[in-house]
Order: C-alpha cells, then sequence, then structure tokens
C-alpha cells in the first residue's frame, strides 16, 4: 500500500490531497534577515545573522534537516589552510586558487581565511570533524594529537585535475611537506546539526517554501530588495516577507538542458529542486548577474550514466587502483596520496589507455582494485569517505548488504563503456550576481552566498560564505529601516504564481520543462553563432507567450514545480542573451562562438555582466580581477572579525 | 483466478518504487516525508502505515530517507535496475551484480 495505484485497487479512488489548501491565503512575516535557500549556505547565514542579534527568517523549498546539495553529508571540508595542521598560507593558498580565469578571487579569500574556523564552529554545535573514537589510528594523514585526518586532495596543488600531481610548491610551504589544507569530516553529522541550531538561536524556519520573487522598494526593478514572496508547496499558501537585508543562496541549476524530468534526478550532484530561482529573481529586480554565458558539459549521473558514486574511480575513491579486466594496473590516478588526489589522467596518458584498449592490451572493463589497498587505507575510503559523502551512504550501505566487500572485490569503472555525455547535456556554470567584498550584489539590502555567487558546488566553500554573507546582512540590518512595499507587485507576482491553477487543462509543468531544455540544447549549447542564439531567444519567448499561458497544475506540488519552470525560462534566457554579448570564444567558459571563433582574445579576457534595467537587458564589462588585491580586500572590509564564536 | 477489478491506469512512472517499504517494522512515524527534499513521499490516509510514494520520478536518490529512519528496516532502497552496481571477486574471478529483490 505504498503507491498511489495501491488505493485505487483497494479504495476505487486515489488517495486525497493531505495537506490542507490554503491557495486563498497569505502569510507576511516581518525580519530583519531573510535567508532564500536552507542548504549549507543558507543555514550558515542564517546562524551568524541570528549571533549578530538580528532576527532571522530562513526560507527553504524542503526541509531544511536535509535539504541542498549538501545535506546529505560531506567527506572533505576544502581549502582550510587556516588550520592547524596546513603547511601553507590562506592568503598565498587563495591566491593561488584565484589564479584560475573567472573564479570567484572574494569568496576564495573568504573560504581560505574563514573555513577553519567555520569547522570549529561546526564542532562546537554538534558536526564530528575529528577521528574521536580512534577508528582510524595508522591511516596516512591522521594526526596522533589533533585526531583531525588531512584528506589526500589538494595535498601539492589547488587542483584535481592531471596537475594535481605536479607539486607546486608555495612559498609559504616548507620543503618536502604536504599542504594540509583539506580535512577528512564526517559530514552526514552536519545538516541536522545546522538546523538544531538555527532553532536553538531563534531563526524562524519556513519549510516547504519556494521563494518566487524579490520584493524591491516601491517595486522598482534596481531598487533596494526589501523582501520577498513565497509559494508553500504543500499547502499553495502565498507568503509575504519583509525584511532589511535579504541573502540569496539557492546555489544554481541542474536541469535547464536535460529533457527527461526523471531520470535525471539518479544522481547528479542536485535535486530537482535546484532550478535557478536565486539568479531568475535578482535579475528580474534588476541586479547584475555574471557568468551566466558559462556552461558544463554534464559527465555523470541524468540516468543515461551509471549512478554517480557507484562506480569505482568516481570521486571519494581515494587511493584506489584502476584494474583492467585482467588485473592489469592501469595509469589511472587513484585520487590519493600517491598523485596529490588527481581524479582524471592527463591527455597524453589517456591517449596510451585508449590505444591500448584498441591494441588489446587493457580488457574493458576497468575496475577499483579495493583488495590491493592497506586494510587501514581502504576502510577510509570506504567508511569515512564515502561513507559520509553527500549521497553515498546510501550507495555503500546498498552494495554491502547486496554482498560486495572491499576486501574481496573489485568494484567496477563504467568509463568508455557508457560512452560521453553529448555536449548537448549541460548544466548552467556557477554563473549567479556580481558581489562586493560584502557579498552584497548590486541591489542594496540584497547579499549572496554559496553556489549561488558564481562560484562551484563546494559544501565548506558555502558554509564559510554564508557565515561572511549572515554577518554583513545582520549589519547593514541595523542600518536600516522597513522598506515601502508596493502592493502592486505583490498583486502581479500573485498573479503570475496562480495561473496553472486557473486552468483544468494544457500542458503540465513536465511538458514545458521540456520545452525549455529542447529549446536550450538546439540554440544555446555547442554551436554558437549570433543567428543560432537568436533563434534561441524566440523559441524561449514562443515558450514565454504561447505554452506558459496553457500551463496548469493540479495541486500545490505541481504548481510549485510549474513556478520552477518559469525559474529555469527566465535562466535560459539570461544565458542566450549573455552568450550573445559575448562575440568572442573561451575554453574557460566553454562558450565557443563559429561567428568569433577566436579564443579568449585579450579584450574579452573580462567578466560579462547582464541586469535588466526597465525591462531591457543591458550588459557590460568587468576586469577579471575586479576585487583587487584579495589580502588587503579582506583586510579593509574585516576590520571587526571576531574569529571562532565565542557566544552562547 | 480470482476475480478483481481492473483499472484503466496511465503507464506508471519510471522510477516508480526508490525504496521498498516494510510494514511490518514501519509506524508509519513520517520521518521519511520530511527528510525528503523534493517530496517523493506523502503520509500515508491510514495514521501507523508506511507513507505513500506519489511522486518516484523525483527521487535523487540521496537515500535521507533510508539513512535516517528512526527504526532501521523499516525501508530498503531499491535501485532502478539500470543503476545497479557489478563487482567481481578478486579470487575467483566471477562478476556478480547487485541482484537484491
Amino acid at each position: 500500500m505504498a503507491k498511489w495505484h495501491d488505493f485505487l485497487e483497494k479504495d476505487g479512488r486515489a488517495p486525497v490531497w493531505p495537506y490542507p489548501i490554503r491557495y486563498d491565503q497569505e502569510q507576511q512575516i516581518d525580519t530583519d534577515v531573510l535567508v532564500i535557500g536552507g542548504g549549507i549556505a543558507g543555514c550558515w547565514a542564517a546562524i551568524s545573522a541570528a549571533r549578530q542579534g538580528a532576527s532571522v527568517a530562513l526560507v527553504e523549498k524542503g526541509d531544511t534537516i536535509r535539504s541542498g546539495a549538501g545535506g546529505p553529508g560531506c567527506d572533505h571540508w576544502c581549502n582550510a589552510p587556516a588550520n592547524p595542521l596546513s603547511n601553507v598560507d590562506p592568503d598565498e593558498w587563495a591566491e593561488v586558487m584565484s589564479e584560475m580565469p573567472y573564479c570567484n578571487g572574494i569568496g576564495n579569500q573568504i573560504q581560505c581565511r574563514e573555513d577553519w574556523d567555520t569547522l570549529v564552529e561546526m564542532e562546537q554545535i554538534g558536526g564530528k570533524i575529528r577521528d574521536t573514537k580512534d577508528e582510524y589510528v595508522g591511516a596516512e594523514g591522521r594526526d596522533a594529537k589533533t585526531r583531525l585526518m588531512i584528506s589526500p586532495r589538494y595535498t601539492r596543488n589547488a587542483s584535481f585535475g592531471p596537475d594535481a600531481e605536479d607539486r607546486r610548491r608555495l612559498a609559504s610551504n616548507p620543503e618536502g611537506k604536504l599542504n594540509n589544507v583539506v580535512i577528512r569530516v564526517w559530514g552526514t553529522t552536519f545538516k541536522p546539526a545546522l538546523k538544531k541550531e538555527c532553532r536553538r538561536l531563534g531563526v524562524k524556519i519556513y519549510d516547504r517554501v519556494m521563494v518566487t520573487s524579490l520584493l524591491t522598494e516601491k517595486g522598482a526593478q534596481g531598487g533596494r530588495v526589501i523582501g520577498a514572496t513565497g509559494l508553500n508547496g504543500r499547502t499553495g499558501e502565498f507568503m509575504i516577507f519583509r525584511s532589511k537585508a535579504a541573502v540569496l543562496a539557492t546555489a544554481g541549476d541542474w536541469s535547464l538542458f536535460l529533457l527527461n524530468t526523471e531520470l535525471a534526478g539518479y544522481n547528479t550532484f542536485r535535486s530537482r529542486t535546484m532550478t535557478g530561482d536565486g539568479s531568475a529573481m535578482a535579475f528580474r529586480a534588476g541586479a547584475a548577474l555574471t557568468m551566466m554565458e558559462r556552461t558544463g558539459v554534464i559527465m555523470l549521473g541524468t540516468g543515461y550514466k551509471h549512478t554517480w558514486y557507484g562506480g569505482a574511480g568516481d570521486a571519494s575513491y581515494e587511493n584506489v587502483p584502476l584494474v583492467d579486466a585482467n588485473g592489469k594496473l592501469l595509469p589511472w590516478p587513484t585520487q590519493g596520496w600517491a598523485d596529490g588526489g588527481a581524479m582524471r589522467p592527463s591527455p597524453e596518458v589517456m591517449e596510451k589507455i585508449i590505444k591500448g584498449i584498441q591494441k588489446g592490451e587493457y580488457a574493458l572493463p576497468f575496475y577499483g582494485d579495493f583488495p590491493a589497498m592497506a586494510e587501514i587505507e581502504r576502510r577510509a575510503t570506504w567508511k569515512l569517505m564515502l561513507g559520509e559523502e553527500s549521497t553515498t551512504k546510501v550507495i555503500t550501505d546498498s552494495y554491502e548488504k547486496a554482498g560486495f566487500d572491499p576486501a574481496k572485490h573489485l568494484l567496477q569503472n563504467y568509463s568508455f563503456i557508457e560512452g560521453e555525455s553529448p555536449s548537448q547535456w549541460r548544466t548552467t556554470g556557477g554563473g549567479g550576481p556580481v558581489v562586493d567584498w560584502d557579498l552584497k550584489t548590486t541591489l542594496d539590502g540584497l547579499y549572496v552566498a554559496g553556489e549561488n555567487m558564481f562560484s562551484a558546488g563546494d559544501h565548506s566553500y558555502a558554509a564559510a560564505t554564508g557565515r561572511y554573507a549572515g554577518r554583513k546582512a545582520a549589519a547593514y540590518a541595523q542600518q536600516v529601516g522597513a522598506g515601502d512595499v508596493s502592493a502592486d507587485q505583490i498583486k502581479v507576482e500573485k498573479a503570475r504564481v496562480y495561473a496553472p491553477i486557473q486552468r483544468t487543462s494544457g500542458i503540465d509543468w513536465k511538458e514545458l520543462h521540456a520545452g525549455i531544455a529542447r529549446a536550450m540544447q538546439y540554440f544555446g549549447t555547442e554551436y554558437k553563432t549570433e543567428g543560432i542564439l537568436k533563434m534561441g531567444l524566440d523559441a524561449l519567448k514562443e515558450i514565454e507567450e504561447v505554452h506558459v499561458p496553457r500551463l496548469y497544475a493540479l495541486d500545490p506540488h505541481k504548481l510549485m514545480r510549474s513556478v520552477e519552470d518559469l525559474s529555469l525560462l527566465t535562466l535560459g534566457q539570461i544565458v542566450i542573451n549573455a552568450s550573445l554579448a559575448r562575440p568572442a570564444s573561451s575554453r574557460m567558459l566553454n562558450h565557443f562562438r563559429i561567428d568569433y571563433p577566436e579564443l579568449d582574445p585579450p579584450q574579452w579576457q573580462k567578466f560579462l555582466t547582464i541586469r535588466l534595467e526597465d525591462g531591457k537587458v543591458k550588459t557590460d564589462r568587468m576586469p577579471l580581477r575586479y576585487w583587487g588585491d584579495l589580502k588587503a580586500g579582506y583586510e579593509a572590509h574585516n576590520q571587526d572579525y571576531a574569529g571562532v564564536y565565542q557566544g552562547k | 483466478m480470482a476475480e478483481k477489478k481492473i483499472y484503466a491506469l496511465p503507464n506508471i512512472a519510471t522510477p516508480s518504487a526508490p525504496v521498498i517499504f516494510h510494514e511490518d517494522v514501519c509506524n508509519g512515524c513520517n520521518h521519511c516525508v520530511e527528510v525528503c527534499q523534493v517530496d517523493v513521499y506523502i503520509p500515508n490516509p491510514e495514521k501507523g502505515k508506511p507513507p505513500v510514494i506519489l511522486h518516484p520520478d523525483e527521487c535523487w536518490y540521496c537515500g535521507c530517507c533510508v539513512n535516517d529512519c528512526p527504526r532501521p528496516g523499516s525501508i530498503t532502497f531499491n535501485w532502478p535496475v539500470q543503476q545497479r552496481a557489478y563487482w567481481k571477486d578478486k579470487a575467483s574471478g566471477q562478476v556478480l551484480r547487485d541482484s537484491q529483490s
């Protein structure tokens, strides 16, 4: 009796919607700081703002206890060069990280300075960060005194690519010593502890609520952000939040280019709830976004690939040697101590492997040779790294139940035999609002944290920047009064959100989703010209004008999914407009224009920004290192930083 | 064959059952309904019974419902057939698979 059709057979009817329907009701909440998204970044922003004495409302689409990409767990606390075992200077490490073009240097600097403090606070509130039970005595990287466990990641270089192996000694790094910047952690303990701490501090948590738009002073595009509207995905109730400062922490998207709404769920690092809401609402409010033209090909998950983390060689399979079907060792990095955590072979080595396969020198499939590992390292990888990683515990548990024993069995690797991803399977590549040293956007009252701030998805980065944004938002909230909410802005938003329930037929959210993804695949991926991109804009406009008005929803859940589609549609329009506005190709941005084939010409080694002004798209350029000197910038803006929380 | 009413139903969603509930262990506390960030489940209309799998097609296989279940054994993860793993016994060379049913 677990499936809905069981009820048809038993009772002759489907189960009744289990939650009260409140489409016609609204709730108004007044708060100093509003945090949008209750994942890692959002929880830390809420905790940190509350610790500054601000009243805080935290709004989350799922349930804060396990929501977000880092909700299930986390195995590495990355880039914590201020930890007591580190052998490098945090500022130097931040500089090295920020050499990568189109990164967010401000976020890197914050992470390097405050990541360790954040982890100490994580421990204070109940997260496990040390081998307190002495389960891994003897494992490489374990420090007997502190019981901290250094990870084999980034031990030589800030990279997990083939160049991770190349020892790049930092000036601050003593000869012969590894960097020790990444710490193994028991991340499955983190999210429930964060929610508990939010509650303890009096943060008002609104679970199952999707924020649909930002409210601006007098409803003006480009005005100060003074709140947000929300929709409860279980009851359909409308929420109006009035705030002095808001922190966006909704990460990015993971389905804009994927047609299939079902299979796409198979462990792609991100759940269905990540639909680019934050970037879409910030853009509509008038904030400048950047990096929106960058897209990345999805190499994993999607349902058409094996379950990511489910095959040897996937992330977190540290120190596991790969062998061919005959047991012959492959020149494949082990993500371990031997190779600085490198995950992929260099192009030269990869070519050698491919030629070896063709000549019969290497037999497919490949396997991860767990039995060849030292027992303690095998256990650290299987139980700690894989057992604590985000979505991996349920994989290793399932395998063990089915009889897999890492001491005896080789785990299959799916490279080559599952094929390559077509270049049309993409994700937007970590774009978002432009931020300053306060992590404030170009709109007053609006702050950003985590992946949402044109950054990569990284648990500790989300935590450190969330904690920082919450602190800055709380300080701003102390200086300003409540804003002037426009009744018209709320009325227009309500009409937009509830339109799908006014209809009883047309198209459902899944069909609209696939339609948007198809347009993005045709006109926004591998083959870009001005003509193709303009066709993309036309296609999305046609969807907006013809198909969005056909959208219908049968219940609050499907209504929320429908409104998510509208976020994706806006996101797609931003991506295509940004792609049009960069008439140059770029390897780092994975942006190739047939009509402008020159790679990374000097005049285009710039951030492209995009925003709405009076409803019109405006673009501009910003220098790649617009933040100036990282160390000086951080210090100038954080003279009052108090370090690890000492309060109650 | 016993007479059974046949309904006109659409095809079952794929995947249809990311987990299997064990009614003899599950007490219907609905903790899994709360930890699921995509609302795969709704509470069972009958109190004390396992939740109803309403949106299996939205599951992202994070496993939190199983990991956090306060009554272990109530829920078993049920990987879709095409996502099941392969492995090999090092000593015998025999290829094995996650064949849990």
